[in-house]
């Protein structure tokens, strides 16, 4: 055998136009392939987590809650119905954290995969954005799951109910697009998954008025739900699924901030996942 | 002859019960805990006793202005009495499964440290009774910490809710020596997480945030096989001051979990670094 | 006959249908320096587990230090000081926490401990990263903590298997220095490797295994003398043309090996042979005269080369 058998001319296929042009698409292309491996799992997941949450709290303590305050209802309805779109945010935040989080920082250090694409005609800018992707496609079908159940439970009361979909995965991949970056800086992720899991998922869920109005909280602890993403989609949500008052220029406001932070974590990450990959 | 001190030590132990398995050092292991939680855990065991009052202060606060009273054991009591003593126990549970299940598995698999363990003069069940008995400090911690909190908002009526502490120990005690168990034989880390992923739904059903007597009778009695369920009447039972048989019925529960998680992690430690 | 600290005849291990270790006989004596050599697979880190009371035999009687390992694994383990092959350091751990309580896991006394720890630091020579967590260390630091952490029961007997796998030349080298300063002081030490220098360097006598059974015994030299001739010529003609030449070759020598890559040709003089090569007409492209090894004498008991 000689040696020239072994080159193929691979070098004429690589055309490295192309690779600039749809580099993240491969990138969003491998990590879709590997949630793949999890798909069932992932599923099951995006069904389980609506369904047993919708139960337990949205009918078991709703019904409890809807003997309480009577006709009146809670924001004027029942409380599964007021639950619903915080949930759906939720999840969709849920969702977009994991697939930005995990992999990026499985791709700086775990098996460091980021430096090896890197390798290739790759850039940082893509593979940022390439994990993104794959984070949006997680996030929407999520929500899609999560909106088949709530839409089962009955608790949609609007015709325009369906335009909470893209508000919650408009929430869902701006968190991600921030944690994304953050996770590109990390070093050190043991105490990392717990702070961000007890000191900035937990108070998010839990004051954000997912589960009551957030004006009934105390007024000191409001702020958290102004700067969570969480609040801003579920007002949306809200608005969208059973049409809770809300000004129109309060609407624009969630809006843009919403916008706002995905265009800033969507930044963020491209620059730091860069600098950290030439460092 | 110069006998080292490490094999004099060794050999004063010799024809004791279980020398093979036990050679008395949980407080060196629990020395270890100490030295690791002042350098670099303690951030994540802080953050252990933060959940509960976050929970407490949002749903004690914020579903209280929602549902003002709820009826528990005939009675009607303020919504935050109502869930001040589950969100005790599952704190308890909580900190067990974590310091049993992640951290154990990292140890077990990744760093090998139990091997390195393992060669010295100690036995498997020196090593499992470590890593519990250092879940169960944190267990008690916990567990007196929140009791700090909420005996002066005035969210614990009976006296006898200091037997709370205690029962979270006896709590944290079961799910660690459990959590223990079950990770010993997984393989991978995402076995773990499904493993991890069956605390949401227990967590959901198990009547932390309303009696379970809303739910179909199928529903209860599935919820009543849930250890986190047996937890939270015991805690719950205490704190309102409702002391009866079926508190014991809780207790009893977790004395048999103890007892097989203890049997099948000592079990399995002894296959894995001895067999 | 000095005093026999191991003892093993007709030791086995089977892992199912696989025979690990197949009955084999050997004594380690005190203060002597005893090696286990063989390719990954042969059987040296289950005899060390087996000794170090972590693996129990399914045939065969083992001994160390009179004890029976099956029934007094705590008691024979405070004899050992343990270097596993893969490094399990505590991570949480800073160095000199590691070395701490290490020795507490034997139940030493406190204050005994921290005195060790500080001559144990000296002797690893991680006096500057004394207060670092270990994941910052080196891979030839963390080795050099991993052999010192198991000195801190003052052991008589060291277990090192691959000491230097992963290593580079230069850590491999303060390494060995810190071994021979063990053996000096007269620690027992038991060593798996499959690097032949390392087995030349430091053991006085040792077993070469394969397929969980014993080819042979002795001491590195003897063994080179019995199993293999004073040097080896390494010729290579390229991969294209070391067939054609392999029959004139073979005429030329009394034993040759055939590698995929190379011929070893065994001889008592590789110049001349080298030029009874070129005088035949022969070119090899390259060519190496050097002095007959254990990886040698491996090849000619095994007819493999110990890394493949």
């Amino acid at each position: 055998m000689s040696m020239t058998t072994i080159r193929q001319g691979s070098a004429q296929l690589v055309n490295s136009e192309k690779v600039r042009l749809r580099g993240a698409l491969y990138v969003a292309e491998a990590r879709i392939r590997s949630m793949m491996k999890w798909i069932w799992l992932i599923i099951g997941i995006a069904i389980a987590n609506p369904v047993l949450y919708l139960i337990s709290v949205g009918i078991g303590l709703g019904g409890l809650i809807d003997e309480s305050v009577g006709v009146a209802g809670v924001d004027g309805v029942k409380y599964l119905t007021f639950l619903a779109p915080a949930l759906l945010a939720q999840a969709a935040i849920q969702g977009a954290l994991e697939e930005t989080v995990y992999p990026t920082i499985e791709g700086f250090k775990w098996n460091r995969t980021f430096f090896s694409m890197n390798s290739t005609p790759l850039s940082g800018v893509q593979i940022s954005i390439g994990v993104f992707l794959a984070a949006f496609f997680r996030t929407v079908y999520t929500v899609l799951f999560y909106f088949g159940v709530m839409w089962a439970f009955g608790a949609l009361d609007s015709p325009a109910a369906w335009l909470a979909i893209p508000t919650a995965i408009l929430a869902g991949t701006a968190f991600g697009a921030l944690m994304q970056a953050l996770a590109a800086r990390l070093e050190n992720e043991n105490i990392f998954f717990v702070v961000l899991g007890r000191f900035i998922m937990m108070p998010l869920f839990l004051f954000s008025g997912t589960f009551f109005p957030l004006t009934s909280m105390p007024f000191f602890l409001q702020w958290i739900g102004w700067i969570s993403p969480l609040w801003h989609a579920t007002e949306l949500g809200r608005y969208l699924t059973y049409g809770h008052a809300i000004s129109p220029l309060m609407l624009w406001v969630h809006f843009l901030l919403l916008v706002s932070m995905l265009v800033v974590g969507l930044y963020l990450s491209a620059r730091l996942f860069t600098k950290r990959l030439a460092k | 002859m110069f006998i080292p001190m490490a094999v004099a030590i060794a050999e004063a132990r010799m024809g004791k019960r279980g020398e093979r398995f036990y050679s008395g050092r949980v407080p060196q292991l629990l020395e270890r805990g100490f030295i690791v939680f002042r350098s670099s855990t303690w951030m994540i065991v802080l953050s252990g006793f933060v959940e509960p009052v976050l929970y407490l202060l949002s749903f004690g606060y914020g579903i209280g202005m929602l549902l003002p009273t709820i009826e528990s054991g005939g009675e009607s009591i303020k919504y935050a009495v109502f869930i001040a003593p589950a969100l005790l126990a599952t704190s308890a549970m909580n900190g067990a499964i974590y310091d049993s299940t992640m951290n154990v598995f990292f140890k077990l698999t990744h760093d090998r440290i139990y091997h390195g363990m393992l060669a010295t003069s100690m036995g498997p069940l020196d090593v499992a009774l470590g890593e519990i008995g250092w879940a169960l400090l944190r267990g008690f911690s916990y567990a007196s910490a929140f009791m700090v909190v909420v005996i002066p908002l005035g969210l614990i009526p009976s006296i006898w809710g200091i037997l709370a502490i205690p029962a979270a120990v006896l709590i944290a005690f079961g799910f660690a020596s459990c959590g223990m168990a079950i990770t010993s034989y997984m393989k991978s880390f995402q076995q773990l997480e499904i493993v991890n992923m069956l605390l949401l739904p227990m967590f959901l059903f198990s009547g932390s945030f309303f009696p379970l007597s809303v739910f179909p009778q199928w529903l209860q009695f599935i919820a009543n096989l849930l250890p986190l369920t047996h937890a939270i009447n015991l805690v719950r039972g205490l704190c309102l001051g409702n002391i009866n048989m079926a508190l014991a019925g809780h207790a009893m529960y977790f004395v048999i979990m103890i007892i097989c998680g203890l049997f099948f992690t000592t079990k399995r430690l002894n296959a894995l670094f001895m067999k | 006959m000095s005093e026999s600290l191991i003892s093993a005849r007709g030791l086995t291990k089977k892992f199912g249908d696989l025979v690990a270790v197949d009955g084999i006989d050997f004594d380690v004596s005190k203060g002597e320096s005893f090696g286990l050599l063989g390719p990954n697979g042969a059987g040296k880190s289950t005899v060390m587990r087996m000794i170090g009371a972590t693996s129990q035999r399914d045939a065969g009687v083992l001994t160390i230090l009179g004890k029976d390992p099956d029934k007094h694994g705590p008691q024979i383990r405070a004899h050992l000081g343990v270097v596993p092959q893969q490094d399990n350091l505590d991570t949480e751990l800073s160095v000199v926490e590691n070395l701490y309580i290490y020795g507490r896991y034997f139940g030493l006394p406190r204050a005994f401990v921290k005195s060790k720890v500080e001559e144990l630091v000296a002797f690893a020579q991680l006096e500057e990263k004394r207060n670092a967590k270990v994941q910052s260390l080196s891979g030839g630091m963390k080795r050099r903590l991993t052999i010192a952490r198991a000195l801190v029961s003052e052991p008589e007997i060291l277990m090192l298997d691959e000491p230097t796998t992963g290593l580079d030349p230069q850590a491999r080298h303060i390494l060995w220095d810190r071994l021979f300063r063990l053996k000096e002081q007269g620690v027992t030490l038991v060593i798996t490797t499959h690097f032949m220098d390392e087995a030349e360097q430091l053991c006085d006598r040792l077993i070469v295994m394969d397929k969980g059974k014993i080819m042979a015994e002795g001491s590195p030299s003897s063994l080179i003398k019995d199993y293999s001739t004073k040097e080896v010529l390494e010729v290579r003609f390229g991969s294209d043309r070391n067939q054609e030449v392999a029959d004139s070759l073979r005429a030329m020598c009394q034993r040759i090996e055939e590698l995929p890559d190379r011929f070893l040709m065994y001889t008592e003089d590789g110049e001349s042979l080298l030029e009874k090569i070129y005088a035949s007409g022969l070119h090899p492209k390259t060519s190496l005269v050097r002095r007959s090894s254990l990886e040698d004498v491996f090849l000619r008991l095994t007819g493999r080369t110990l890394i493949e």
